[in-house]
């Protein structure tokens, strides 16, 4: 990119890493908070209702220091958590941390998935939309978006449950992969495939409608904009002024929503993921609520939430990168 | 009438979207106020009869796995959804407009301690802290009006903080100063009348929100256990979507109905009470 | 020059307009922004357009390109002659490839005018391809590459090469200005549509790009319509003048013969006001009012309503444009059979 070295670049990653840090304290300090607050006894939260060996029990006492004051069981909570522990599932007989990280990537496999079907669909929908205002595909883009923004995700999986996989057998109902048969390659490949097709649909429809009314609206103003007055002025195309253009102004505001919906999206996987099956994160969650398994609980939501640092981290990077004006 | 509301009503009236949604919200509040008139039985009467498809001798919608009418569980759980979602959204409204007020009123570091919170909330997934909070403190229905409402405060704050922001450097805002007027009244009675229309409009959206917040609580199974509603109709469901269809269908439609219309009656006011939109 | 000597001249202009009539539907009904107006613009001279805002000068040019910042105006009746050719009733498809490459039109507002998310250089590029520039005539420098010409505009509206690299944040609002001229000048056109070009700039810059501007049209012997409401500017740098008002010509002629006697009452107003800003005497002659309404405007001469001379006759009837020693000038006080 002209005239912009990837020292400043690292320069304004780095000051966006560090203004954070107060989020990723904060972050804790609810995690820490509910603990606290639990009814009970607090250490019910950090061990759950499965039942513990008492040394066990007694250790977590005095590694979280529960017979000491606040302050200094907050001190004693920050460093567990940066030391990686967050305590033990006895439900799943695993370090939560190790248990969360490993069902978090298969999340994101689904997540990843549905973002970049999504916004491809809706950038799609969306230019349609806002070319044509009050067009009848303006319309039907103003229907899927009301219908993405009311229909609740978890209903919707069950409909296409029942409409793909019970009555017309296209797709697996649920499960990652097929259990029956073991397939290698490429087969394997695309038998994961089959099964991401369903939850990734029900997924992707509240993320297209987010996309598409932005797409258009911010699309519409763009193309209201001097400059692509001007770029008509110079003779330039029409399909070039909106590709080329329009889009590319256009995309800075979907960027910023596509990394700041990603909080949304993970409560929408945890329903997704209950309704079909998958192993993911939200899986794991909606197994624990019924062991009562609150180690597992407060991990998920403290990786979940730091995670959605990171993604917002990276969006502004990607920010940076689209929009020349952002200053490092 | 008188004039303001004239004006608005004048307006709201030729959306047609806005109107549907007032149909929608309408109808869901004269089904959940006559539920015991319309409902042929007790929605937890549980009958030999289960898993019956719709439009069965007594069960036009169909039965449950333990012989409960489909039927008079989607007409019961609307109470529990409007429910929910107005006493949630009034109490995120109530929180967000003292928080907002006087954050943007005092501005300082109160107002840099409610911003900083407020980007918390937007971090930290909503739907899994609800999840935790009500399975540590319980699913009844208080519970759930109280979190969701809790949860849901910082859209209003941030719109309320905004636009006191701007009328406090507003000339009126001074002449009440002057005046004498104590910055109670100031902020309540002179600023908030003017920034009511966007929270009014914030808080139609927050009733869908939170009747979806609901419905999902409800599908993970921590719903309200005493009454029956659409998200815990769903949770059921959930195990039988391979052999009864309408266990899912009905209840889904009745949650999509009613967060469709608190959303087109929110872009509806909000159309009408927006002067930029209202030219263009 | 003489108006016989320029009326020989503008005989074969490289754009004329003919009862251009441009239309703009509204919520408060069809509002005429440009209601018969007739210009021509010969190739090496610069003629001025200039009005309050309001009286129609940019919706003039934005007919000439027929391109409009709303999609609600369209030009509705008229000719638009680019040499012996009538662009009214064009496709889209040859309208755009005359725009940009025929036809050259410079902003007002540099800055807002270039896309804030492409490097300069790119965005001159694109002009290029969209014409498929080849050099121009004659054949000689056929094969020039886009890069190469990018730098060669740049440089000639004084601007370093390196400038196709950045972006517009990085320029000043009077470099923007000078890509903004370099843009109109890249695929040599015959008209060069100037909407007030300097307005946003600061004074100093003004001077300058306004020389640039006047170096280069000469340079090039092409012709620049000029919108303005600076009337110092238009006596400086223009060969010949149109006034405008609620969307008509009132007054046009050669500039020199114009500033020294003009003839209908507005322009006189204007001309005090200049005088009246440089200090060199006031005359005790204002412009009360403003402009008027387009959607209801004033019955037969638009201007009788601030006109100090107003008669009878000017609310009934439309003035034509008379014949003056200076040009023409459309006001009753000169028909003979006014009395």
């Amino acid at each position: 990119m002209p005239n912009r070295g990837d020292k400043t670049l690292g320069r304004f990653a780095l000051g966006r890493l560090v203004n954070s840090i107060p989020l990723v304290l904060g972050v804790i300090v609810v995690n820490f908070l509910l603990v606290s607050f639990a009814p009970g006894d607090p250490v019910t939260a950090l061990i759950g209702d499965f039942p513990a060996p008492p040394e066990y029990v007694e250790r977590v006492r005095e590694q979280f220091g529960l017979d000491q004051p606040v302050h200094e069981r907050l001190v004693r909570y920050v460093v567990n958590v940066a030391r990686g522990d967050l305590g033990f599932s006895f439900a799943n007989r695993l370090p939560v941390l190790d248990l969360v990280l490993e069902r978090l990537g298969r999340t994101l496999v689904l997540m990843i998935v549905t973002v970049t079907f999504a916004t491809t669909v809706g950038v799609a929908l969306g230019v349609m939309a806002a070319r044509k205002p009050h067009s009848a595909a303006d319309a039907a883009a103003t229907g899927i978006a009301l219908a993405g923004y009311s229909i609740p995700v978890f209903w919707l999986g069950q409909i296409l449950v029942i409409v793909f996989a019970v009555w017309l057998g296209l797709f697996p109902a649920g499960g990652m992969r097929s259990v029956r048969v073991t397939y290698t390659g490429l087969a394997a490949l695309l038998d994961r495939a089959r099964h991401m097709v369903l939850p990734m649909f029900a997924l992707s429809f509240r993320y297209i409608a987010i996309t598409t009314r932005l797409t258009r609206s911010s699309l519409l103003e763009v193309m209201n904009s001097d400059y692509i007055l001007a770029a008509r002025a110079r003779g330039i195309s029409e399909r070039r002024v909106l590709w080329e253009h329009g889009l590319r102004a256009a995309a800075l505001p979907i960027i910023t929503v596509i990394g700041y919906s990603f909080a949304f999206i993970v409560a929408g996987s945890a329903l997704v993921e209950t309704v079909f099956g998958w192993p993911g994160v939200g899986r794991l969650m909606y197994d624990s609520i019924f062991t009562r398994d609150y180690p597992v609980m407060l991990g998920i939501l403290l990786v979940v939430s730091l995670s959605v640092i990171v993604v917002n981290l990276l969006t502004d990077i990607a920010y940076a990168l689209f929009d020349p004006r952002v200053r490092y | 009438m008188n004039g303001p509301v004239r004006d608005f009503w004048l307006q709201f009236r030729r959306n047609r979207l806005g109107m549907v949604g007032l149909a929608l919200v309408l109808l869901l509040a004269a089904v959940a106020l006559l539920a015991p008139v319309l409902a042929p039985v007790d929605p937890f009467r549980t009958s030999r009869q289960a898993l019956l498809p719709p439009m069965s001798p007594g069960f036009l919608l169909g039965s449950d796995h333990l012989g409960r009418d489909v039927l008079s569980g989607v007409i019961w759980g609307s109470r529990v959804s409007l429910l929910v979602g107005l006493a949630a959204a009034a109490t995120a409204t109530f929180i967000g407009i003292v928080v907002g007020a006087v954050s943007g009123f005092f501005g300082g570091w109160v107002d840099e301690l409610v911003m900083r919170v407020s980007e918390l909330f937007q971090i930290i997934p909503r739907f899994v802290l609800a999840l935790i909070v009500v399975s540590f403190f319980g699913s009844g229905l208080s519970n759930l009006i109280l979190v969701i409402g809790i949860l849901s405060w910082p859209q209003t704050a941030r719109i309320v903080r905004s636009q006191f922001l701007r009328h406090r450097a507003l000339p009126y805002v001074d002449s009440a100063r002057v005046l004498g007027m104590k910055p109670l009244r100031i902020m309540f009675a002179e600023i908030l009348p003017n920034v009511l229309a966007p929270v009014i409009v914030v808080a139609s959206l927050d009733i869908a929100q939170a009747i979806l917040m609901e419905a999902s609580l409800g599908f993970f199974g921590l719903g309200d256990p005493n009454l029956r509603s659409w998200g815990g109709m769903l949770n059921t469901a959930q195990g039988f979507v391979q052999r009864a269809w309408w266990m899912s269908v009905f209840p889904g439609i009745g949650i999509s109905l009613a967060v469709l219309g608190f959303n087109l009656l929110g872009d509806g006011i909000n159309e009408a009470t927006d002067p930029r939109l209202r030219e263009g | 020059m003489s108006p016989a000597e320029l009326q020989s001249k503008t005989a074969h202009p490289v754009l004329a307009i003919e009862n251009l009539v441009t239309e703009i539907r509204s919520v408060r009904g069809l509002i005429r922004p440009v209601d018969g107006v007739s210009m021509s613009f010969p190739a090496g001279k610069i003629v001025g357009v200039v009005g309050e805002s309001g009286s129609g000068k940019s919706m003039t040019a934005f007919s000439i390109m027929q391109l409009f910042p709303t999609s609600a105006a369209r030009v509705a009746g008229g000719r638009v002659l680019l040499g012996e050719t009538d662009l009214i009733g064009r496709s889209p498809e040859q309208m755009r490839a005359i725009r940009g490459s025929r036809i050259g039109m410079i902003f007002q507002d540099p800055t807002s005018f270039l896309n804030p998310v492409l490097t300069i250089g790119r965005q001159i590029e694109q002009q290029l391809e969209a014409h498929r520039w080849t050099g121009g005539p004659p054949a000689g420098d056929r094969g020039q590459s886009y890069a190469n010409r990018v730098s060669e505009l740049l440089t000639s509206v004084g601007l370093p090469r390196d400038v196709s690299t950045r972006y517009p944040h990085q320029l000043s609002g009077g470099q923007c200005q000078r890509v903004g001229i370099a843009s109109a000048l890249a695929c040599d056109p015959d008209l060069i549509i100037a909407d007030e070009p300097t307005t946003a700039l600061d004074v100093t810059i003004q001077a300058q790009i306004l020389r640039l501007m006047m170096r280069l049209q000469r340079e090039r012997a092409v012709a620049l319509m000029l919108i303005t409401h600076d009337l110092g500017v238009v006596a400086e740098v223009c060969d010949y003048v149109y006034v405008m008002y609620a969307g008509r010509i009132v007054e046009e002629g050669d500039v020199r013969s114009l500033f020294a006697a003009p003839q209908h009452p507005y322009t006189r107003a204007l001309m005090s006001g200049v005088l009246s800003l440089t200090g060199t005497g006031n005359i005790g002659f204002a412009v009360p009012g403003s402009v008027p309404d387009l959607a209801a405007p004033p019955s037969g001469c638009r201007f009788h309503p601030r006109c100090p001379h107003a008669m009878p006759r000017c609310s009934q009837e439309a003035p034509p444009l008379f014949d003056r020693p200076s040009g023409r000038s459309a006001c009753w006080l000169h028909d003979e059979a006014t009395p």
